[in-house]
């Protein structure tokens, strides 16, 4: 494995390979190693030393690190200040059975965001510059370290969620928030998947600023529940709990958890910790309009049993099930078309995710586009190569 | 003159217009194709008006179809395309050429569906951006980026400049409120990017269209977040005695834990103009005003307010005054939003755009005024303090032709300084006419080379919005 200790090598190793056509797998931790179809690489290249804060302004709002840098001391250092990232990054250990310390720049290269996404935007959205090597050994910037900048292409937002296909990421900064002072968490018991998503679309339909909507239908014996949560300072957050209870009550009885139970609720829906095992179960993730997350559970479960938690106020379904050749994709690809979403199949063994396509396929003009950006960064091919689509 | 410079018209192009014109009537119809020089003229600018280029044609399709039909005839013919909304831009960035075709998107002005449930709305790229907000208004919800020219940009023209506005400090711009977009490509492919979901599969091909600048297709119909309002917002007026406190002031704001909906700041001049034509009753005896905005219900619109004042208190606030009514709200926002015409009442200007990291801020504004000094121009600040957003009006007289050019100079000024702290070029108007020879100030040669060969797999021939965002020089031998 090269593990280049800083930007120039790491240019200097990508120019070579790109000079020898030689492939090369791309990551920080490797933590996350199994999103994505398997790859036919001849190395690996690792930012994991790649490491340090360059910058960190609490009154600009803003922090810049190597790629390597460790998210958890990233946490640590804004935790300190009193300040987050507003997107609640995923970890995928509990998912993959992985172990090692998840990277910031792997956070941006695949634009990972967690229950916050419906109020403080994804990743993507947080992220306003980065450095990167491309595909021919260059380094290049985008964005910077400023809140808004529209000078040029939209790179930044290009390479957010790329999954190392395009270029390698040396540096991110991302834009980031205060922490509340508190929070609170509003919970529905017994309800149905469509109820939820109505009880969930009313709350995000108010003014009550909810920064988390998710639903755990019934499962194992445990009944389903619905969670709605507000973040802010104490008497906003005790305002705004009590004035959804009012909008939520005609959906049942609401119970409200206290700044703790709230908080490590969150921190289960956020890495999916109801379905993580067991292992052997393949993971899928669907993206779709909200009111349409019940609709594609239920066509998929007309194909094969599946456990499901809602997050994104329906519009984000894990879903654990599917079994074959190709891990239920089939089915769950046709349930998502009709509703103009997408599917990942997020887990799932190495033959599975190379005979099913991991990401949803892209229709033809689409991918004609998506063919020449490849080429336009990396011609070669040789950046995670077929990680996200065989010849991308 | 001036110091940017065009490609000279392609001869060939100028000569083959009546084929051009015949051809593009038969795909729209006479209705849909102005031809006349009287009828042309009035698309010669948008509001960078020192440049004024009458194009070739200007059509008005009235479908996706019709503009794919109209791309792909422009297209197999090496004819350039402009694509316009409503012709706001303060960079030039709709700026003709003479062998031009100007596309402009006027007819595509329908709101298409309202889903509140799952809080999006698909509208046609012509519909202005203030119609996105009326048309859901009547429920509570509103479309959050609120450009300045809110009442006659569109939504294509806010996706090509990744538009901003007063708000966006919590709102987000644009490209965060975009979930989806049809495009037509240059060939007349369609392509559908993004949806109603919160994210899309593959590249984000649609964070690369917004902000583009027209550069990589034509953009007819998107979907968008809509919001619900606020149970209530309010602002406040502190008026200070130094930009340094002032700057101070919005510093420790944001270091205390609130992100307000807005933080604008205006110095004397602007402060003096825009009172003058709204009567908002800001103070007219400070030298940096904060117009800061909060939200929520009665009660955390108080509390909120109060940790404000007792956060200013340390910087000597001169003049601190709480909105106490609807009427009063609407009159400070209106001072501000009108700051722009106001200015224009009383002399000539160009708007800068530079973004600077917000501690830089009393320095910067120390030197913009030394710019314009040595110029011998006047300057007025008008900026989104939270994100360090500035809007240096630089006043001239347009009547005398060495004024704009010392306009120019000190603006281009202005906008290198701006990179040297940290900052660049354009924080919501683009790059267009206007800063496109800028751009080696803040991108090496790899930079822009990769960007422009982003530019080229979308647009090999480089039709598309023609000597605009990249320099003249440098550019691949297709341009």
């Amino acid at each position: 494995m090269l593990t280049p200790a800083d930007e120039n090598h790491l240019a200097a190793i990508v120019a070579e390979a790109a000079a020898k056509k030689t492939p090369l797998a791309v990551m920080g931790a490797g933590t996350r190693s199994g999103l994505g179809r398997p790859m036919q690489t001849a190395d690996t290249i690792s930012t994991m030393l790649l490491s340090g804060v360059t910058l960190y302004e609490p009154s600009e709002l803003v922090i810049s690190a190597r790629a390597g840098t460790a998210l958890r001391d990233i946490e640590g250092l804004l935790r300190g200040k009193g300040q987050r990232l507003a997107f609640e990054p995923l970890d995928h250990r509990g998912i993959y059975g992985t172990s090692g310390n998840p990277t910031i720049g792997a956070i941006a290269a695949a634009n990972l965001s967690g229950p916050r996404r419906i109020q403080a935007g994804a990743a993507r959205d947080s992220l306003i510059g980065v450095r990167a090597v491309t595909g021919f050994g260059k380094v290049v910037r985008a964005g910077g370290r400023v809140m808004k900048n529209v000078t040029g292409l939209d790179l930044v937002k290009f390479l957010a969620g790329s999954m190392g296909t395009l270029a390698v990421l040396s540096e991110v900064t991302f834009k980031v928030q205060p922490a509340p002072e508190t929070e609170a968490t509003l919970a529905i018991t017994g309800l149905a998947d469509e109820r939820a998503v109505a009880a969930m679309s009313a709350a995000l339909g108010s003014p009550y600023s909810v920064s988390g909507a998710a639903h755990a239908p019934a499962d194992e014996g445990e009944p389903a529940r619905t969670y709605l949560r507000v973040e802010g300072f104490e008497p906003s957050v005790n305002h705004r709990v009590q004035q959804l209870a009012s909008v939520l009550k005609e959906f049942g009885a609401v119970d409200v958890l206290g700044r703790g139970t709230s908080a490590s609720l969150w921190l289960t829906v956020l890495d999916v910790d109801a379905l993580s095992a067991p292992f052997e179960v393949p993971l899928w993730r669907v993206s779709v309009a909200p009111s349409e997350g019940p609709k594609v559970v239920a066509r998929v479960r007309r194909a094969f049993p599946a456990r499901v938690l809602y997050d994104w106020g329906g519009g984000l379904i894990w879903l654990a099930g599917g079994d074959g050749e190709d891990a239920g994709a089939s089915a769950v690809r046709a349930a998502v078309e009709t509703s103009g979403g997408h599917a990942t199949l997020v887990r799932a063994a190495d033959q599975v995710r190379n005979f099913a396509e991991v990401f949803q396929p892209l229709p033809p003009a689409t991918m004609a586009l998506t063919r020449r950006l490849k080429a336009t960064f990396d011609p070669a091919g040789i950046l995670n190569p077929g990680r996200m689509y065989a010849g991308i | 003159m001036s110091a940017i410079i065009f490609p000279t018209p392609d001869p060939a192009i100028l000569s083959e217009r009546d084929a051009i014109v015949s051809g593009l009537i038969s795909i729209l119809g006479r209705e849909g194709v102005i031809t006349s020089e009287t009828e042309r003229r009035a698309y010669e600018t948008d509001a960078l008006t020192a440049y004024r280029i009458v194009p070739l044609a200007v059509v008005l399709p009235a479908s996706t179809e019709e503009v794919a039909a109209v791309l792909k005839f422009l297209s197999e013919r090496g004819v350039k395309v402009v694509p316009r909304g409503a012709g706001t831009s303060l960079s030039g960035g709709a700026l003709p050429s003479e062998d031009s075709v100007v596309v402009g998107l006027a007819r595509l002005n329908r709101v298409l569906a309202i889903d509140y449930e799952n809080r999006v709305a698909r509208v046609e790229a012509g519909v202005t951006n203030i119609n996105i907000t009326n048309a859901v208004s009547g429920r509570g919800f509103f479309y959050a980026p609120d450009p300045s020219s809110q009442l006659a940009c569109t939504i294509a023209g806010n996706i090509a400049m990744n538009s901003g506005g007063a708000h966006c400090l919590k709102y987000g711009v644009t490209t965060n409120n975009v979930l989806g977009v049809r495009i037509v490509l240059i060939d007349g492919t369609v392509v559908d990017l993004g949806g109603d979901a919160l994210d899309a599969p593959g590249l984000d091909l649609l964070g690369l269209i917004v902000g583009s600048e027209g550069q990589l297709g034509v953009v007819t119909e998107a979907t968008v977040r809509i919001l619900r309002t606020a149970e209530g917002a309010r602002p406040m007026l502190m008026g200070f005695a130094s930009a340094a406190e002032a700057g101070a002031c919005v510093a420790a704001i944001i270091g205390s834990g609130i992100i307000p909906v807005a933080i604008e700041y205006m110095d004397r001049p602007a402060i003096k103009v825009c009172e003058a034509f709204a009567n908002a009753g800001y103070p007219l005896d400070v030298e940096a005003l904060l117009i800061v905005e909060v939200e929520g219900s009665e009660a955390e619109i108080h509390d909120l307010i109060e940790r404000i004042k007792a956060t200013a208190a340390p910087f000597h606030p001169l003049a601190t005054r709480v909105s106490r009514s609807e009427a009063e709200s609407l009159a400070i926002w209106k001072g501000r939003k009108a700051a722009f015409g106001a200015m224009g009442r009383i002399a000539d200007y160009l708007c800068m755009d530079g973004v600077i990291p917000t501690g830089r801020l009393p320095e910067v504004l120390t030197r913009v005024g030394e710019i314009c000094a040595g110029y011998g121009l006047e300057v007025a600040n008008i900026f989104h303090a939270g994100d360090g957003n500035l809007h240096p009006l630089i006043l001239f007289d347009a009547n005398n032709p060495d004024e704009l050019v010392k306009a120019e100079a000190a603006g281009a000024d202005i906008l290198k300084l701006c990179v040297e702290v940290g900052g660049c070029l354009t924080g919501e108007h683009g790059v267009g006419i206007e800063k496109r020879d800028l751009m080696p100030y803040q991108f090496t040669p790899e930079e822009l080379d990769l960007q422009m060969r982003v530019k080229s797999a979308f647009d090999p021939k480089w039709l598309l919005n023609p000597a605009k965002v990249f320099p003249l020089r440098g550019r691949p031998a297709a341009a």
